[in-house]
């Protein structure tokens, strides 16, 4: 068998322009593979950590899943506002602890930004219930006052105690800064990866304020007020996007979220976090299903690439397979040999993308989490990556033994004198 | 119950008296053939002795040679090497046995092109224990010295070698741990005159010295007469007749 491997690896060594070709091609397959699979779980990894301890997330009526793509997500915008009345209302239920408002809409240098009450900092839960902690400086307590999450200001450099100017919407329109009320940073929040690390939150009486003068998505012209002027006025809120709601009792929540869709003053709907995002699983399932079918067809290819070369090769073999028999290997050694070789080249090349992947991991990890806000693990493969890998590592075994297969008959056939 | 006669070992083979190969009422035709292309009576190959198998191209020298060599087996007859009927092993004994006991030359090509000069001279003691052991320590290199191959060139990628030098490392192979039997198909074809005499030399010398039985197949009449014994290959074989 050592006899065998040695001559296996020296007549590949022989061929290695052609077969590394093959390998690159197993090694791509599995990096998709893989690669789909990790993306898979860490997404949802991260997804599920978004939120937590959160029974109940309101917000105008709309689909389960949009709601909660943009309110905890920060993914789309909402069609329609909630009034600042029906928050208050929701936070007087007897079977609610506490309630946190969020008005999304603004934005600055492509983060969103957040209005909300100083509850948040004291009920918002991620991972493992775990609440939000300052990295530095403090929470927002008075007006023009924002407190951003950790990648936000590690991408813009910023520091406590800076001053920043926000965008109305997306930010599109450099006209539409709210160049005249800017904002103070007092508090950095430590990296919870999750879309609160690109958030910048400020007080709902803050946002207020920079929208008194404002109707309808435009500055009033010739009625601008001045920062100091604005605070004069009354700064309750008067809509919202969603409100988070935590309950003395999970056990409530259902009857919580009935009442809340027969709430008579306007349309609202209530979704369990965990539900809805059960339902942009299945949503999502079908887009990964459809990948992960791709990369399973890409490593089939390959595979068959595999058995191409080394088919097309055998012809050129057969002088060598005779000499082997002359020498004393039976067709069932010829048989190994073929095996040997194809295993050996899909074993490098499972290994050669494992190697890809997570040298793509380590180099490319800190963008996508910056980027798109997903943490990705270099850790070991999952047992569904072990399974992908034992498929392609046996589809490529299986593969080689058609070569094999060929090899044996030839050398049946041909005997001590190949008819070339 | 009849006591049949155990399959004597593979060791006890070469013993004195036996035949190197015998040949009785051999008959081989391919599958899908309409005819025979072998049908020889007899031919027998005593230990040690040389045997020249003069025949032209086409008259199924290759194929008498793969059956000699227990790679095809016959469909009727009796092929025997040492003394052991060929029909009577099993596939992967008839194997180990050639790598035991059988030494192959080919026309032309014998070396597999991706290992050095030694590891083709040495190759078949990967597949057979006993070769090894017959070979020891050494053996390689002195039979490659003895074949005129400068020292330089053992270690080289057989490919890189001409073809004379190829022919030569291709019987140093077939020479190495002593095989009872060595079996040579128009080795020289490829040669011109001097090459050709040169390898005659080594491949005879060296025959003699270790007692191998050499059956040697080629057209070239001019070689016949350093061999103890002639064969005409048409005139044993009554195929085709």
């Amino acid at each position: 068998m050592k006899a065998l491997f040695t001559l296996a690896v020296r007549s590949a060594w022989n061929r290695r322009f052609a077969l590394a070709l093959v390998v690159a091609s197993i090694a791509l397959s599995t990096l998709l593979l893989v690669g789909i699979e990790r993306i898979r779980q860490d997404v949802r990894e991260n997804f599920s950590q978004a939120v937590s301890g959160t029974d109940l997330v309101v917000g105008a009526r709309t689909g389960p899943v949009q709601l909660l793509l943009y309110a905890v997500f920060r993914i789309g915008n909402a069609t329609n506002t909630m009034r600042w009345t029906s928050a208050q209302a929701l936070a007087q239920h007897r079977a609610v602890a506490w309630m946190v408002p969020i008005a999304l809409g603004d934005s600055h240098r492509g983060f969103a930004v957040m209005g909300t009450s100083p509850d948040y900092f004291a009920h918002f839960r991620h991972g493992q219930r775990e609440p939000l902690r300052l990295a530095q400086g403090r929470a927002f307590e008075g007006l023009y006052e924002a407190v951003i999450g950790s990648q936000v200001a590690q991408r813009l450099g910023y520091r406590t105690g800076q001053r920043i100017v926000l965008s109305h919407g997306d930010g599109a329109f450099a006209a539409n800064d709210h160049a005249d009320k800017p904002f103070t940073i007092v508090g950095v929040l430590s990296p919870t990866g999750t879309p609160v690390d690109r958030t910048l939150h400020i007080d709902l009486r803050s946002l207020q304020a920079i929208h008194l003068d404002w109707v309808a998505g435009a500055p009033l012209p010739g009625q601008s007020l001045t920062a100091d002027e604005a605070a004069q006025r009354d700064l309750t809120p008067r809509t919202l996007t969603a409100v988070l709601l935590g309950l003395k009792n999970r056990a409530a929540v259902f009857s919580v979220q009935r009442e809340v869709a027969n709430f008579r003053d306007e349309p609202l709907l209530a979704i369990l976090p965990g539900v809805a995002l059960d339902e942009l699983w299945d949503v999502v399932a079908l887009g990964e299903r459809g990948l992960l079918a791709m990369s399973a067809l890409v490593a089939v290819v390959s595979l068959a690439g595999l058995v191409a070369v080394i088919v097309a090769g055998l012809n050129e073999r057969r002088r060598e397979l005779a000499i082997l028999r002359a020498v004393g290997a039976g067709p069932r050694q010829v048989l190994a040999l073929l095996a040997l070789e194809g295993g050996m080249v899909t074993l490098l090349g499972v290994l050669l993308g494992l190697a890809i992947g997570a040298l793509a991991l380590a180099m490319l990890g800190g963008w996508a989490q910056a980027r798109y806000g997903i943490a990705f693990g270099l850790g070991p493969p999952s047992a569904a990556e072990w399974q992908w890998l034992g498929a392609v590592l046996g589809g490529g075994w299986m593969a080689s033994l058609l070569p094999g297969w060929r090899a044996y008959r030839l050398s049946l056939a041909d005997g001590l004198s190949p008819r070339i | 119950m009849t006591a049949t006669a155990a399959a004597p070992e593979v060791d006890s083979a070469g013993e004195p008296g036996t035949a190197a190969l015998q040949v009785e009422d051999l008959r081989f035709r391919w599958p899908g053939a309409s005819t025979d292309i072998l049908d020889v009576p007899e031919l027998h190959v005593a230990c040690g002795e040389t045997l020249f198998v003069r025949g032209p191209s086409g008259c199924g020298k290759s194929t008498l040679l793969s059956l000699l060599a227990g790679v095809l087996v016959a469909g009727q007859g009796r092929v025997a090497a040492l003394g052991q009927s060929w029909s009577a092993q099993s596939s992967a004994r008839r194997d180990r046995f050639r790598a035991d006991h059988l030494g192959y030359i080919f026309q032309q090509f014998n070396l597999l092109p991706y290992l050095s000069v030694l590891d083709n001279v040495r190759l078949p003691c990967r597949f057979s224990a006993r070769r090894a052991a017959r070979a020891g320590a050494g053996s390689a290199e002195s039979l490659l010295a003895r074949a005129g191959l400068p020292e330089p060139l053992w270690r080289r990628a057989a490919g890189e070698l001409s073809i004379g030098q190829q022919q030569r490392v291709a019987a140093a192979r077939a020479l190495i741990g002593g095989p009872e039997v060595v079996i040579a198909d128009e080795p020289t074809s490829a040669l011109d005159e001097d090459l050709r005499e040169a390898f005659m030399d080594l491949l005879l010398g060296e025959c003699a010295q270790t007692g191998s039985a050499l059956v040697f197949v080629s057209h070239d009449a001019r070689l016949a007469a350093r061999f103890a014994r002639q064969v005409d290959l048409p005139a044993i074989n009554r195929a085709r007749a």
